[in-house]
């Protein structure tokens, strides 16, 4: 039977590893909820974000510079590929529009691979120090800044979403589109907002976790399929669902590579997404997965 | 009807000029085919071999080329091909070098998985094969693996080395944890070997992925387990999160990893929490600390002079596709391009003096090296030097 201490120290690195996957499940959440698409390039938007904050502090930018930078750019190129790629296609069904942003994570990744080459890279730590000590279980101070991150992401969405003018124009696109044209919304720019605001939470996940992780031009695929995961637990429309979805998963992988073995700790998460599926469309679930398009 | 005869014409200007060329004498070119893993998660050991195997090409020809069994002088053709570190990719690119570019000899591939996934292929087509990498499946038997040689250290080899050094001090209760795939799966069945001979004690045994962000889950489990050193056995980047993560959660026991953590990108990504961590691995690391009259000094120091000024830090993959690829021009010297006079060749092969060690080959052994060729090394502020 494994002790306090041990079942502290799965509990705290599944939460670490459960906040990088939340971050990411959250960029899956705004671009599904206001336009209706998973965007499969959501992982390479990370990779983006972690390896341009790599380069710029290499550099010698500070990270209070290099990371805000980051963000923007890649912010920036996901509004592109919006009105790139996207947008020409707004009339095709939707699985043509998924190909298409596996696509674009391909292409994205082969232009990281020419970039930056193969190697992984190292970033320092936001903030240097010994790691914590919490309950007998040891938290490195990265990962309280992966925690406190998506906490103040969450916050900040959900401040938007329900007080800002911009907020309601997004939950009323969200909820249906032709109304919301008609009552005046202009939804064209609530879609490439959308996609501009994923691009950013990618790049500050990416950012955020490169300290942990390093950053690669491939890192972006299992990370992205995890956040994935945690989209879809948590309903793939609701922020809190993919918050809640991304901690389930982490902590519950790290508990199966604790406690069972840990060969099984990457099948844990598709299995988990398996049973879920299964258990949605028996209609079992307390809460409502979002699968109907709107407009 | 002009036309048609100026087509025609036209047509056989490039045959004649070839058949004429021939005879005027290029002598042609030896083609050596190369499969290394240039991306993917092998990269960090596929590129320094690419980079190895193109500084050689280069350095054959300034001299002229290779001086066949003719006479005469042949320029070196390397055909370069990237498998991904992927199997299926390694399959393709096997059966491309054969089929269409037909080359004389195949050096690769980088990875156990990829080398294992073309051996087939290799010995159906009767093409000699110089993997570049550890498994010693990949040669095993050699009375079935006529057509198949490879230059690194087989992990019996260096897993013996470890086994011993753990046991010279006193480290009996072993924790181990591999990476989930071929190296790693094939590092714990040999380990598993060692442990048993050299009378140590495996208290854990735990696996990670090698896309796996964080280990301390399975780190934490080893603790458990109250080993007395701990064996962590995988390349970077995730042999370095383990590095990381090791040092993040206090763990006491001494560290020990494997020869796949044998380049500087380890110690970068690791960085002071690679300090104190030793490992089993050739001698080209730590080629200035050999003693004098240590055979492969020369041969050591020349090769990391030449691939440092062009490419940076040393390290031992790109040794492994140094000894490939001399290993093939040497028997090339001595066979030209027909397959079998160059297996032949490649197998009669002694006393070839290489940067993985020194090799004897013989029907029986398509490694050709003992237990010299391995050096227990130690990290210390982030340089490599003989552990003691």
């Amino acid at each position: 039977m494994p002790g306090l201490a041990e079942l502290a120290q799965y509990v705290a690195s599944g939460l670490v590893v459960g906040g990088v996957y939340a971050l990411i499940g959250l960029g899956f959440v705004i671009v599904y909820g206001v336009t209706r698409i998973i965007n499969f390039a959501q992982g390479e938007f990370v990779m983006l974000g972690a390896l341009c904050t790599v380069s710029l502090a290499a550099r010698g930018l500070p990270l209070a510079v290099a990371v805000p930078v980051a963000v923007i750019g890649v912010g920036a190129l996901g509004a592109a590929l919006e009105r790139l790629a996207i947008r020409p296609l707004r009339r095709a069904p939707a699985l043509v529009v998924l190909i298409v942003t596996i696509g674009a994570s391909i292409a994205l990744r082969g232009g990281a691979l020419i970039v930056w080459g193969t190697d992984p890279f190292a970033l320092q730590p936001f903030s240097a120090g010994p790691p914590l000590s919490i309950l007998g279980a040891v938290v490195v101070r990265q990962g309280v800044w992966v925690l406190a991150v998506a906490a103040l992401v969450f916050a900040g969405l959900g401040f938007v979403f329900a007080r800002t003018y911009a907020g309601a124009a997004v939950r009323a696109c969200a909820i249906n589109q032709r109304a919301a044209r008609l009552m005046g919304i202009r939804v064209d720019r609530v879609f490439l907002g959308a996609w501009a605001l994923s691009g950013a939470l990618g790049a500050l996940a990416g950012a955020v976790v490169a300290p942990i992780t390093y950053a690669s031009y491939d890192m972006g695929l299992m990370l992205g399929l995890k956040g994935f995961v945690a989209a879809v637990l948590g309903g793939l429309a609701s922020p809190g669902g993919a918050i809640a979805g991304g901690f389930f998963l982490g902590v519950l992988e790290s508990l199966a590579a604790g406690l069972i073995s840990s060969g099984y700790k990457d099948a844990v998460a598709f299995v988990v997404l398996i049973a879920f599926c299964l258990v949605q469309v028996a209609g079992w679930l307390p809460w409502r997965v979002s699968t109907e398009s709107s407009g | 009807m002009h036309a048609l005869i100026a087509a025609i014409v036209l047509a056989l200007v490039p045959v004649l000029a070839l058949a004429t060329g021939a005879g005027a004498q290029a002598p042609e070119p030896y083609r050596v085919g190369a499969i290394f893993s240039i991306t993917g998660p092998g990269s960090s050991l596929g590129v320094p071999e690419r980079d190895t195997a193109l500084m050689l090409e280069a350095e054959v020809n300034a001299k002229g080329g290779v001086k066949g069994p003719d006479g005469r002088l042949h320029p070196l053709k390397l055909v370069i091909y990237d498998d991904a570190s992927d199997e299926t990719k390694a399959v393709l690119a096997a059966k491309k070098l054969i089929d269409e570019d037909r080359v004389a000899a195949i050096v690769g591939t980088t990875l156990s998985g990829t080398s294992l996934a073309i051996v087939d292929t290799v010995q159906k087509a009767e093409v000699p094969m110089v993997s570049c990498a550890a498994a010693a499946k990949i040669v095993e038997p050699a009375a079935e693996r006529k057509w198949i040689f490879k230059t690194p250290q087989s992990d019996a080899l260096i897993v013996g080395a470890l086994a011993e050094h753990l046991k010279a001090k006193g480290l009996t209760r072993v924790g181990w944890l591999n990476v989930d795939y071929a190296f790693g799966q094939l590092g714990w069945i040999e380990f598993e070997k060692a442990a048993q001979k050299a009378g140590l004690t495996v208290v854990a045994n735990e696996k990670f992925g090698q896309k796996d962000v964080d280990m301390t889950a399975q780190l934490t489990r080893v603790r458990t387990a109250t080993p007395q050193a701990v064996v962590v056995w995988s390349i970077p980047p995730s042999a370095s999160i383990a590095t990381k993560n090791y040092a993040d959660l206090g763990l006491k026991p001494p560290l020990f990893q494997s020869h796949g953590i044998g380049n500087k990108r380890y110690i970068e990504l690791a960085g002071p929490a690679a300090n104190g961590v030793v490992f089993p691995a050739g001698k080209l690391l730590v080629a200035e600390q050999l003693a004098d009259n240590d055979p492969q000094r020369g041969v050591l120091l020349a090769y990391a002079r030449d691939f440092e000024a062009r490419y940076g830090p040393r390290n031992t993959f790109g040794g492994h596709a140094w000894d490939a690829v001399k290993l093939v021009v040497g028997a090339m010297e001595k066979a030209g391009t027909d397959r079998a006079k160059l297996r032949a060749a490649i197998e009669s092969t002694r006393n070839f003096v290489g940067i993985t060690g020194v090799f004897d080959f013989s029907a029986s052994d398509h490694n050709g090296l003992d237990r010299r060729a391995v050096v227990m090394t130690e990290i210390a502020d982030g340089q490599w030097r003989l552990a003691r």
